[in-house]
């Protein structure tokens, strides 16, 4: 399992593991909790290339349906089989067995716009005081 | 269609509150659409109980000499085949064979009924009932925010009410009681909108709570849990309930709902008649049809439907079916007399999803016998 504090988080609820170009993608604890009872997972396929904050993978729910961005630019190298096979490990350990694909990021440096743990949980915050859902 | 009015909230609104329900608009109303999880509650109803908040349905009292003549004038199904004690599920047709509501009516006395209708239609169905009462002698009673309503869901259905109300446990499937519950005049039916034996129980408002409290008391021990919006429409549609607003409405008749059953020609005339007789000898061109995706995913309404590589005709109500694992959806295919096994596709994201028609219900529960 990764440890949240190592991972970057985008305000759309994904988070970003990169150890040198190699990243790996997952959405929150939060994010499972608010989607509650994962049923499907759509990953990427190997080999396409996206942008950052590109739309490119898809969890659903029983009520609906979520897009998944890309964290940083780069080729998808891998797609979580596990979560395609048993998408409740989505819910069960979204920073463990949840992973959803693995990216090789063109330029590391895009993850610097991303926020760390500790600003996640200001936002996170930030959310609850405005009453978004 | 938007509302500006601001969203209403049922009695239990801050039951629900408590117990970590995560509230959304429904039809003007702030409902739950889960407390914990939609598979958790699904199956607890499958397999055990749930209690669901209805209140926002609405109550129509028809009193009177001709309270009978009204409702055969105003319904599809034969009202006069339900005596004191016994309920019906049918639909209020308009004159081009459209529905305007699916009701349950509840025969109190032979002069006394009890008509449970859609909450966002309730307005509608009372102007429309009020508009073909006239010259009648009956009397119409609103009493939809007087009362709020309790269903009790699963094969521990009886187990859970049997301590507020042992009396209910003598219904049988359709059955209706009047009955005084912490000392005000309450009702109970033996019905439900999930494919489960249950009960529903209709109480003044200022007593919901005690009755939601007493019930889930009751219902916990024997692993009930409290359901919401999400886990109601996963039920139903597993069992072919229809969703007046998405599956059915003015525009399309209760035999292209592939409800026909509830048309009963014989029972002499009636709004609508001569549509629906129409569509029952020569047949229907558009038909509410079963769809089960063969692949994973999970259809939505609104997706397209495929058959032999051309559309037929979209989804209006799909989700994911726990109970079969599988995505299940209805739609209006303009190929009314597809079998069931006919392959087809429907449309997600973009991509041709494999799928084959497939009778409804979906589930059959083996709690509850068939046909009841």
């Amino acid at each position: 399992m990764f440890d949240p504090k190592s991972l970057r988080f985008m305000k759309s609820h994904e988070w970003l593991r990169l150890e040198g170009d190699a990243g790996t993608v997952g959405i929150s604890d939060h994010a499972q909790k608010e989607i509650t009872d994962v049923v499907f997972v759509e990953p990427p396929k190997v080999g396409r290339v996206v942008k950052q904050g590109e739309a490119c993978c898809v969890v659903e729910s029983v009520k609906a349906a979520f897009d998944i961005y890309a964290p940083v630019s780069g080729e998808i190298v891998a797609a979580n089989a596990d979560v395609v096979k048993d998408p409740a490990l989505v819910n069960g350990g979204p920073y463990d067995k949840g992973w959803l694909f693995k990216i090789k990021a063109s330029s590391p440096a895009e993850a610097s716009k991303l926020m760390d743990h500790a600003a996640y949980e200001q936002f996170l915050l930030a959310e609850a005081a405005h009453g978004s859902h | 269609m938007t509302t500006t009015t601001a969203p209403r909230r049922t009695a239990l609104y801050q039951s629900h509150k408590l117990l970590g329900g995560k509230i959304v608009d429904f039809h003007g109303w702030e409902l739950p659409v889960q407390f914990e999880s939609i598979l958790k509650e699904h199956g607890a109803v499958r397999g055990r109980c749930g209690l669901f908040d209805v209140s926002h349905m609405g109550q129509v009292f028809v009193t009177g000499s001709d309270a009978l003549a009204f409702l055969q004038k105003v319904n599809a199904n034969d009202i006069s085949r339900i005596g004191p004690g016994k309920a019906v599920y049918s639909h209020l047709p308009n004159e081009k064979g459209g529905v305007v509501d699916d009701v349950i009516v509840s025969c109190l006395a032979k002069d006394r009924y009890l008509v449970v209708v859609n909450a966002a239609t309730a307005d509608k169905d009372f102007a429309w009932f009020k508009n073909h009462a006239r010259g009648l002698d009956v009397s119409l009673e609103n009493k939809s925010d007087f009362f709020g309503m309790v269903a009790v869901q699963g094969p521990k259905a009886a187990e859970v009410v049997m301590f507020l109300a042992p009396k209910a446990l003598a219904l049988p499937r359709f059955g209706a009681m009047e009955l005084m519950l912490y000392g005000l005049p309450s009702f109970i039916t033996r019905t439900g909108y999930t494919g489960e034996d249950g009960f529903e129980f209709i109480v003044p408002n200022e007593i919901v709570v005690r009755v939601w409290e007493d019930l889930l008391a009751q219902g916990r021990s024997l692993g009930a849990k409290p359901c919401g919006l999400g886990a109601r429409d996963t039920l139903r549609l597993e069992a072919g309930y229809l969703l007046y607003g998405e599956d059915l409405d003015d525009e399309h008749s209760t035999c292209e709902a592939n409800y026909g059953w509830v048309v009963k020609l014989d029972k002499g005339d009636f709004i609508g008649r001569d549509v629906l007789a129409r569509q029952k000898k020569e047949g229907v061109r558009r038909r509410l049809t079963g769809v089960r995706l063969l692949e994973r995913g999970v259809p939505r309404s609104g997706a397209a439907v495929l058959v032999e590589g051309r559309e037929a005709g979209k989804l209006c109500s799909a989700t994911y079916s726990p109970t079969l694992a599988a995505g299940i959806g209805v739609g209006y295919l303009d190929r009314p007399d597809l079998a069931a096994g006919t392959k087809a596709a429907v449309v997600l994201h973009g991509r041709e999803v494999q799928a084959e028609i497939v009778k409804v219900p979906f589930y059959q529960s083996p709690h509850l016998k068939k046909g009841a």
